[in-house]
């Protein structure tokens, strides 16, 4: 059986056992149920968007690529390192073809 | 071209059927550097935090926090995984950590019984590889982290030595590898495993914790169990931890022989913008130190103030740190707070009085093993262990 886990119950439960520097090793051992928040950031809508996600998303969120740096010497370099790394070390499943295609979507884009 | 950033982030906000989204966004802050706008986040148990990334989520901790006291509370510690399938739901009491490989008793622990073994507490400084990644000059791929990618607490748990021994472990013994519960969406992605030498493992330092500043392990900071590798840097750290191995040769994935490598060279740098020739992982941290009470462009009023900061380094303990009111001409010893430990945050402050005009205050940080912070950034290409020593730029009048 799952429950939520809640701060409000665990802050009662706290003041209730009265929690001290010793630690919690009070047998107050259940189940936690944590729910992440909804996912809100998108790929820019641009050409060749459909492809990006479909094969970026699978492992990652689209604030992995928003947050690199824009100041870099060559957008393209940078990308196509990036996508190569994604598919040599760590195993993305992409499609030969597809891999132009994402590259220009990214340098165009961020 | 600062704008393109927020505008996706905008557009997911003002998306469609996203209504329990509403709380994510309670704000942006800007990072010092190209590109540094990042939301504040609200994720359980956590207070607002600069997120980063979303899934896996990455959360930097605001700089002020490391402000309001030594210890970083759970509820503001930072956060970072590498892989997507996290474990969410965890039933404490059907959690078991594995121990097994050239071990004579292959053993299985329920938290219960690792609860039971003598416990130990440890104050220390847990910090990713890429922190400051953000600051990197040229820029480099990877997490753009400001300098909120660490933190202080009181960790309690039980030696792995004390574990290694019940199992017995065998002669051929060299390495031990750590394996959390969290993994790869992709099946070919490798799984976040890691590996310490068997001498360092049973040092009696390296300890499992449960217990986190009094409470138990945050979701996202490893419960019910991670390891805590005092003075190294986060990567070791594995969350979730559940299965232990002991092996008889150097462990070859991917998380040590290829990612987390740091310049085989005495700087442990290279030629901006070049690749080193050899590499080593990376290991304990390099010495750094804060100024935490004046933010950069603040506005002073001239006359006394008292500066506050924080120092730590990879295990030596701080031996001293020096201000300078005039970017780097003359240095000032600060007082140095409580000790708490070799692993530990180390309080410092300086009573000091700033003249009506522009100043560049600086800390620098010398360890008791001489280490010291350098005027200079280095560089290396996967932008780890900055320790230069950082500006804060105020105006006093």
């Amino acid at each position: 059986m799952k429950r939520t886990y809640s701060l409000a119950l665990a802050a009662l439960a706290a003041l209730l056992l009265g929690v001290s520097t010793s630690g919690l090793v009070i047998a107050w051992a259940k189940p936690i149920s944590y729910k992440l928040p909804d996912e809100t950031a998108k790929f820019m809508p641009a050409p060749g968007v459909e492809i990006v996600q479909n094969n970026c998303t699978a492992c990652h969120s689209s604030d992995y690529v928003a947050t690199q740096p824009r100041a870099v010497k060559s957008k393209k370099d940078f990308w196509q390192a990036e996508v190569t790394k994604m598919i040599k070390t760590y195993g993305a499943p992409i499609d030969e073809g597809d891999v132009g295609k994402i590259v220009d979507y990214l340098a165009a884009n961020y | 071209m600062k704008r393109a950033g927020m505008a996706a982030l905008a557009t997911g906000f003002g998306g469609s059927g996203l209504g329990s989204s509403k709380a994510f966004a309670l704000d942006t802050v800007t990072l010092p550097f190209d590109n540094g706008e990042r939301p504040l986040v609200k994720y359980p148990q956590k207070r607002p935090m600069i997120g980063l990334t979303s899934r896996p989520p990455q959360l930097e901790t605001p700089f002020s926090v490391y402000n309001e006291g030594v210890i970083t509370p759970n509820n503001a510690f930072f956060v970072r995984y590498h892989l997507a399938d996290i474990p969410l739901n965890v039933d404490p009491n059907k959690f078991t950590l594995e121990i097994k490989g050239k071990v004579d008793r292959p053993l299985t622990l329920s938290l219960t019984e690792i609860k039971k073994l003598p416990a130990v507490e440890l104050i220390a400084v847990n910090q990713c590889s890429g922190n400051s990644r953000g600051f990197f000059d040229p820029r480099v791929a990877g997490g753009q982290m400001g300098n909120g990618a660490m933190g202080n607490a009181r960790w309690r748990g039980v030696p792995l030595k004390t574990v290694l021994d019940k199992a017995g472990v065998q002669q051929s013994a060299k390495q031990v590898t750590f394996n959390g519960m969290d993994g790869p969406v992709a099946d070919k992605t490798p799984d976040f495993i890691k590996a310490l030498d068997i001498d360092h493992a049973r040092d009696g330092e390296v300890m499992l914790a449960y217990g986190m500043n009094g409470e138990d392990l945050p979701v996202l900071n490893g419960f019910p169990l991670r390891l805590v590798v005092p003075g190294y840097y986060g990567t070791y750290w594995v969350k979730h931890l559940n299965e232990i191995t002991v092996i008889d040769n150097v462990f070859d994935g991917f998380w040590m022989k290829t990612a987390y490598r740091i310049p085989d060279t005495p700087c442990s740098c290279v030629e901006p913008g070049t690749a080193p020739k050899a590499t080593i992982p990376i290991n304990r941290f390099t010495v750094r130190s804060f100024i935490t009470n004046v933010t950069d462009g603040a506005k002073l009023k001239s006359g006394g103030t008292t500066l506050k900061g924080i120092a730590f380094d990879g295990g030596k303990g701080i031996k001293e740190v020096a201000v300078s009111l005039d970017d780097g001409k003359t240095w000032t010893p600060a007082k140095l707070g409580k000790d708490l430990g070799k692993y530990s945050f180390r309080e410092w402050k300086l009573p000091v009085k700033l003249d009506a005009g522009m100043h560049g205050l600086k800390s620098r940080a010398t360890s008791n093993g001489g280490q010291t912070q350098p005027l200079e950034a280095s560089w290396n290409p996967a932008g780890y262990l900055r320790n230069v020593v950082e500006t804060v730029h105020v105006t006093a009048s």
